[in-house]
């Protein structure tokens, strides 16, 4: 009942925060959400499988090109183009585990890191359809969604609260559900969940897929709501980020993803307003966090005063 | 009928034969001890019945139906339940979780609430729930690892050297706790302790060198020359595992 309250209360606070934000910061939120949304499906896998992945620029590319290109040559609205992100993103997700789930540790994340470069050689190799490296500017179709216009400042920010809302609820009901708990046990021991009965591999495959679904979803979302799409989220860089999202707000925990993607965020907004050597501050944060909290913000809010926090 | 039968099963490891061609028999409703030196090849055969190592020749049947090529998850769901010669439970998440992950397999909802306060009292936890499994001391994990087997509701129990590490008070306890199981499951248990085995096993199976030498009541092993020679004689420690 705690646990629901917490969780309902942020997405209220985010809800009154669209009232109450100066512009600047209205946006900047607008971009955390989705972002966020995109920790959430890499801490599933992550965070609750326990699989370091390298390669979810992959899934979120997967996600941004599957909508991008419908609206660009399929003239497509919104909707069509999040649901076809969304698909696109899952299947891309289902045929790597298929090769990735073969491997394990260390070997997991090369697999994915090599498939993630593939796909980010493929979209510049197909320059003529996707823009190669310049990427191309969403058609103003593409952010039609029933005669409201996503990119507005206002539609968006609530576009991304409700695709948030989505999947924050949704990692919360899985944490507790017994698929996730399964997924837990296979992080903790995945020996002992086998000959307790449990598919593990079908339950790691299951754990992607849902994984580069929800992270599909935010690059669909990403594309639509800011207007462009670029070979740039393909990038390395964008399999770094949701792992230090989730690593600095807390693997495996719901609100983690969340709370890292707005730290991180702010974090370097408020670093390169003060110098241009805006990394070095980050990254001194970052050791400062990986010493005194290694298991997260969120991790360490559970070890500390709430054991029972998902 | 049995509700076990192993026929002719064999593992080689790089030339190496760790078990060779052992048949093997358990009837409902049995406790049976599997006892033998170390490296006579008894975790290996369990391994193999479990499905966690996969047999180079043999067949295993389980209830009437050949399992030597299903997957050891599947061959949990049929009935089986295995407990690790290494205890094994999941440190990082609460006791109660523990089992309840081993519950969930057959139960939902509030049912799984009852069979893992259940099958904790079984075994002496019940006030332990909420302890993380890795704060346990080592004699109540392996306790907790009999209490994810009850859990299951299995029909066939393995417990892989279940007493290893325990103190005397402890292995007493554990000996009640596996009569009381009797009635409800057929067990077979690999064991060092020859003090355990002889109070508890209704037969025994005894291996050497990856070969069954011998099997028969308690009373039977306890005579035989064979036996004497080969593990009972042999070391002069055989008690102390």
């Amino acid at each position: 009942m705690r646990v629901l309250a917490l969780h309902l209360g942020l997405l209220a606070v985010l809800g009154a925060l669209h009232f109450a934000l100066p512009a600047y910061h209205h946006g900047n939120l607008a971009r955390v959400m989705v972002l966020a949304s995109y920790g959430i499906g890499y801490n599933l896998l992550f965070g609750y499988a326990g699989l370091l992945s390298l390669g979810h620029a992959l899934f979120f590319a997967s996600g941004m090109y599957g909508a991008g290109m419908l609206v660009q040559h399929g003239g497509a609205g919104a909707g069509a183009a999040m649901l076809a992100g969304t698909v696109a993103a899952a299947a891309v997700a289902g045929l790597l585990a298929l090769v990735a789930l073969r491997t394990r540790g260390v070997a997991f994340m090369i697999v994915t890191l090599m498939f993630a470069q593939a796909g980010y050689l493929t979209i510049l190799y197909f320059g003529d359809w996707t823009g190669g490296d310049e990427g191309f500017v969403m058609a103003q179709a593409g952010q039609m969604l029933g005669g409201i216009d996503l990119g507005t400042p206002g539609a968006r920010y609530l576009a991304a609260l409700a695709l948030f809302s989505a999947c924050l609820m949704g990692s919360l009901a899985l944490a507790r559900a017994p698929f996730g708990r399964v997924l837990v046990a296979i992080r903790e021991n995945e020996e002992r969940a086998r000959m307790l009965g449990y598919d593990t591999q079908a339950h790691k495959r299951g754990a992607m897929i849902l994984s580069g679904a929800i992270s599909g979803a935010a690059g669909a979302a990403y594309a639509i709501l800011f207007g462009y799409v670029g070979a740039s989220f393909a990038e390395v860089q964008y399999s770094i980020l949701p792992l230090l999202w989730v690593l600095l707000g807390g693997a495996g925990t719901v609100l983690g993803p969340f709370v890292g993607a707005l730290f991180m965020f702010y974090l370097i907004d408020l670093a390169s307003g003060v110098t241009s050597a805006y990394m070095l501050i980050a990254g001194v944060a970052l050791v400062l966090l990986t010493l005194y909290a290694p298991q997260g913000l969120m991790g360490e809010v559970r070890r500390r005063l709430w054991r029972g926090l998902p | 009928m049995s509700l076990l039968s192993v026929r002719g099963l064999t593992r080689d490891f790089d030339g190496l034969r760790a078990v060779d061609g052992v048949d093997l028999d358990i009837v409902e409703g049995e406790v049976r001890a599997l006892i033998g030196p170390n490296g006579a090849g008894k975790t290996t055969l369990v391994g193999m019945i479990a499905g966690r190592i996969a047999p180079s020749a043999g067949r295993v049947t389980f209830d009437g139906r050949d399992i030597t090529q299903m997957p050891a998850h599947r061959r949990m769901r049929l009935g089986m339940a295995y407990t690790f010669q290494i205890t094994s439970v999941f440190a990082g998440l609460s006791v109660s979780e523990n089992v309840a992950l081993a519950a969930r397999r057959r139960a939902r909802g509030a049912a799984v609430g009852s069979a893992v306060a259940a099958a904790l009292d079984r075994v002496g936890l019940g006030d332990r729930g909420a302890e993380m499994a890795g704060d346990l001391a080592y004699g109540h994990q392996r306790l907790l690892e009999i209490a994810m087997g009850i859990a299951q509701r299995p029909r066939l129990l393995i417990l892989d050297e279940p007493t290893q590490g325990l103190a005397e008070g402890e292995i007493a306890g554990f000996g009640r706790l596996v009569r009381d199981l009797a009635g409800e499951t057929t067990i077979l248990l690999i064991e060092h302790n020859m003090d355990v085995v002889m109070a508890l096993a209704g037969r025994i199976t005894v291996m050497d060198a990856g070969r069954v030498l011998a099997e028969g009541t308690p009373g039977e092993i306890h005579a035989n020359r064979a036996v004497q020679a080969a593990y009972l004689g042999g070391g002069g420690d055989a008690a102390a595992g």
